[in-house]
Protein backbone atom coordinates (compact mmCIF):
# COMPACT_ATOMS: atom_id res chain seq x y z
CA UNK A 1 0.00 0.00 0.00
CA UNK A 2 2.66 2.74 1.10
CA UNK A 3 5.21 0.95 -1.40
CA UNK A 4 3.02 2.67 -3.96
CA UNK A 5 3.56 6.32 -2.88
CA UNK A 6 7.16 5.59 -2.26
CA UNK A 7 7.16 4.90 -5.76
CA UNK A 8 5.23 7.74 -7.02
CA UNK A 9 7.17 9.90 -5.59
CA UNK A 10 10.70 8.16 -6.92
CA UNK A 11 9.17 8.27 -10.52
CA UNK A 12 8.74 12.11 -10.39
CA UNK A 13 12.28 12.37 -8.90
CA UNK A 14 13.66 10.86 -11.78
CA UNK A 15 11.58 12.39 -13.91
CA UNK A 16 12.87 15.53 -12.85
CA UNK A 17 16.50 14.44 -13.08
CA UNK A 18 15.45 13.72 -17.09
CA UNK A 19 14.18 17.08 -17.59
CA UNK A 20 17.63 19.05 -16.27
CA UNK A 21 19.51 16.44 -18.43
CA UNK A 22 17.67 17.36 -21.31
CA UNK A 23 17.48 21.32 -20.79
CA UNK A 24 20.76 21.59 -18.78
CA UNK A 25 22.61 24.26 -20.75
CA UNK A 26 26.36 22.51 -20.12
CA UNK A 27 27.56 19.52 -19.95
CA UNK A 28 28.53 19.19 -16.44
CA UNK A 29 24.69 19.85 -15.96
CA UNK A 30 24.07 16.60 -17.75
CA UNK A 31 26.66 14.52 -16.04
CA UNK A 32 25.71 15.73 -12.58
CA UNK A 33 21.90 14.79 -13.34
CA UNK A 34 23.10 11.50 -14.50
CA UNK A 35 25.25 10.70 -11.55
CA UNK A 36 21.95 11.93 -9.63
CA UNK A 37 19.53 9.66 -11.66
CA UNK A 38 21.67 6.35 -11.08
CA UNK A 39 21.99 6.92 -7.54
CA UNK A 40 17.90 7.17 -6.91
CA UNK A 41 17.66 3.89 -9.60
CA UNK A 42 19.69 2.47 -7.16
CA UNK A 43 17.67 2.80 -4.43
CA UNK A 44 14.55 2.27 -6.36
CA UNK A 45 15.78 -1.49 -7.70
CA UNK A 46 16.51 -2.28 -3.38
CA UNK A 47 12.52 -1.32 -3.34
CA UNK A 48 11.05 -3.06 -6.04
CA UNK A 49 13.23 -6.11 -5.02
CA UNK A 50 11.05 -5.22 -1.80
CA UNK A 51 8.02 -5.16 -3.19
CA UNK A 52 8.30 -8.22 -5.82
CA UNK A 53 9.96 -10.51 -3.11
CA UNK A 54 13.00 -10.92 -4.85
CA UNK A 55 16.40 -10.92 -3.25
CA UNK A 56 18.26 -11.18 -6.85
CA UNK A 57 17.58 -6.88 -7.72
CA UNK A 58 19.90 -6.86 -4.40
CA UNK A 59 22.79 -7.87 -6.52
CA UNK A 60 21.73 -6.09 -9.42
CA UNK A 61 21.24 -2.99 -7.46
CA UNK A 62 25.52 -3.54 -6.31
CA UNK A 63 26.39 -3.96 -9.92
CA UNK A 64 24.02 -1.37 -11.06
CA UNK A 65 26.07 0.71 -7.92
CA UNK A 66 29.61 -0.11 -9.37
CA UNK A 67 29.34 0.40 -12.81
CA UNK A 68 27.53 3.83 -12.70
CA UNK A 69 30.23 5.12 -10.53
CA UNK A 70 33.20 3.87 -12.75
CA UNK A 71 31.35 5.29 -15.41
CA UNK A 72 30.84 9.17 -13.54
CA UNK A 73 34.34 8.63 -12.60
CA UNK A 74 35.34 7.99 -16.75
CA UNK A 75 32.90 11.06 -17.87
CA UNK A 76 34.81 13.53 -15.30
CA UNK A 77 38.09 12.60 -16.59
CA UNK A 78 37.27 13.22 -20.05
CA UNK A 79 35.57 16.92 -19.33
CA UNK A 80 38.55 17.03 -17.57
CA UNK A 81 40.98 16.44 -20.54
CA UNK A 82 42.75 13.19 -18.86
CA UNK A 83 42.02 10.85 -21.46
CA UNK B 1 8.32 -3.58 11.20
CA UNK B 2 6.87 -0.04 11.25
CA UNK B 3 10.27 1.60 12.04
CA UNK B 4 11.48 0.20 8.81
CA UNK B 5 8.62 2.11 6.92
CA UNK B 6 9.07 5.30 8.49
CA UNK B 7 13.18 4.72 7.36
CA UNK B 8 12.45 3.91 4.13
CA UNK B 9 10.05 7.13 4.04
CA UNK B 10 12.53 9.61 5.25
CA UNK B 11 14.79 8.50 2.72
CA UNK B 12 12.40 8.54 -0.41
CA UNK B 13 11.71 12.31 0.70
CA UNK B 14 15.30 13.15 0.95
CA UNK B 15 15.62 11.65 -2.37
CA UNK B 16 12.68 14.12 -3.75
CA UNK B 17 14.52 16.67 -2.10
CA UNK B 18 17.59 16.19 -3.99
CA UNK B 19 16.20 15.59 -7.77
CA UNK B 20 13.94 18.87 -6.74
CA UNK B 21 17.48 20.50 -5.89
CA UNK B 22 19.16 19.24 -9.47
CA UNK B 23 15.93 20.87 -11.38
CA UNK B 24 15.67 24.21 -9.42
CA UNK B 25 19.11 25.58 -8.52
CA UNK B 26 20.32 28.24 -10.62
CA UNK B 27 24.45 26.82 -11.05
CA UNK B 28 26.36 22.97 -11.50
CA UNK B 29 27.61 24.05 -8.59
CA UNK B 30 24.69 24.51 -6.41
CA UNK B 31 23.41 21.33 -8.28
CA UNK B 32 26.28 18.97 -7.45
CA UNK B 33 25.55 20.16 -3.63
CA UNK B 34 22.10 19.51 -3.60
CA UNK B 35 22.03 16.49 -5.54
CA UNK B 36 25.12 14.58 -4.00
CA UNK B 37 24.45 15.36 -0.21
CA UNK B 38 20.09 14.53 -0.22
CA UNK B 39 20.74 11.63 -3.02
CA UNK B 40 23.35 9.87 -0.65
CA UNK B 41 21.85 10.58 3.15
CA UNK B 42 18.28 9.55 0.93
CA UNK B 43 19.78 6.28 -0.70
CA UNK B 44 21.02 5.35 2.51
CA UNK B 45 17.96 5.30 4.34
CA UNK B 46 16.21 3.54 1.45
CA UNK B 47 18.30 0.71 1.29
CA UNK B 48 18.60 0.63 5.37
CA UNK B 49 15.56 0.65 5.56
CA UNK B 50 14.44 -2.09 3.33
CA UNK B 51 16.81 -4.04 5.05
CA UNK B 52 15.37 -3.44 8.97
CA UNK B 53 12.08 -4.28 7.40
CA UNK B 54 13.37 -7.97 5.91
CA UNK B 55 15.63 -9.10 8.22
CA UNK B 56 17.16 -11.84 6.17
CA UNK B 57 18.43 -9.17 3.84
CA UNK B 58 19.67 -6.69 6.18
CA UNK B 59 23.83 -7.27 5.79
CA UNK B 60 24.00 -6.96 1.94
CA UNK B 61 21.53 -4.01 2.37
CA UNK B 62 24.27 -2.69 4.19
CA UNK B 63 26.86 -3.79 2.28
CA UNK B 64 24.40 -1.69 -0.87
CA UNK B 65 24.22 1.41 1.20
CA UNK B 66 28.25 1.43 2.47
CA UNK B 67 29.60 1.19 -0.94
CA UNK B 68 26.55 4.13 -2.20
CA UNK B 69 28.02 6.52 0.80
CA UNK B 70 31.70 6.01 -0.26
CA UNK B 71 31.93 6.05 -3.86
CA UNK B 72 29.09 9.26 -4.28
CA UNK B 73 31.09 11.70 -3.09
CA UNK B 74 33.88 10.63 -5.06
CA UNK B 75 32.20 10.75 -8.07
CA UNK B 76 30.69 14.44 -6.99
CA UNK B 77 34.22 15.48 -6.43
CA UNK B 78 35.45 14.60 -9.43
CA UNK B 79 32.84 16.10 -11.15
CA UNK B 80 33.06 19.44 -9.80
CA UNK B 81 37.03 19.48 -10.16
CA UNK B 82 36.45 19.03 -13.85
CA UNK B 83 33.81 21.81 -14.34
CA UNK B 84 36.15 24.01 -12.21
CA UNK B 85 39.39 23.00 -14.69
CA UNK B 86 37.22 23.43 -17.87
CA UNK B 87 36.26 27.02 -16.64
CA UNK B 88 32.57 26.67 -15.98
CA UNK B 89 31.08 30.20 -14.57
CA UNK B 90 29.73 30.86 -11.08
CA UNK B 91 26.03 32.20 -11.08
CA UNK B 92 25.28 36.16 -10.41
CA UNK B 93 24.55 35.69 -7.19
CA UNK B 94 27.92 34.37 -5.66
CA UNK B 95 29.98 36.40 -3.31
CA UNK B 96 33.41 34.97 -3.29
CA UNK B 97 35.48 32.54 -5.75
CA UNK B 98 38.80 31.05 -3.56
CA UNK B 99 39.75 28.65 -6.40
CA UNK B 100 41.84 30.87 -8.35
CA UNK B 101 44.03 31.51 -4.88
CA UNK B 102 45.59 27.78 -4.86
CA UNK B 103 47.16 25.81 -7.42
CA UNK B 104 46.31 22.20 -8.18
CA UNK B 105 47.67 20.40 -4.84
CA UNK B 106 46.08 22.88 -2.59
CA UNK B 107 48.97 25.20 -1.77
CA UNK B 108 48.84 28.95 -1.68
CA UNK B 109 50.27 30.69 -4.43
CA UNK B 110 52.58 33.01 -4.17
Amino acid sequence: MIENVFLIIIGIAIIMCLLRMMLGPTTPDRAVALDTASTIITALLVLLGFMFKRDIYLDVALVYGILTFIGTVIIARYLEGGI
Amino acid sequence: MWVGFIVTGVGVIFLFLGALGILRLPDVYNRLQAGTKCTTLGAFFTIVGVGIIEPGWFWKALLIAMFILISSPISSHALGRASCKIGIPLCKQSVVDKSKEFDECGRKEK
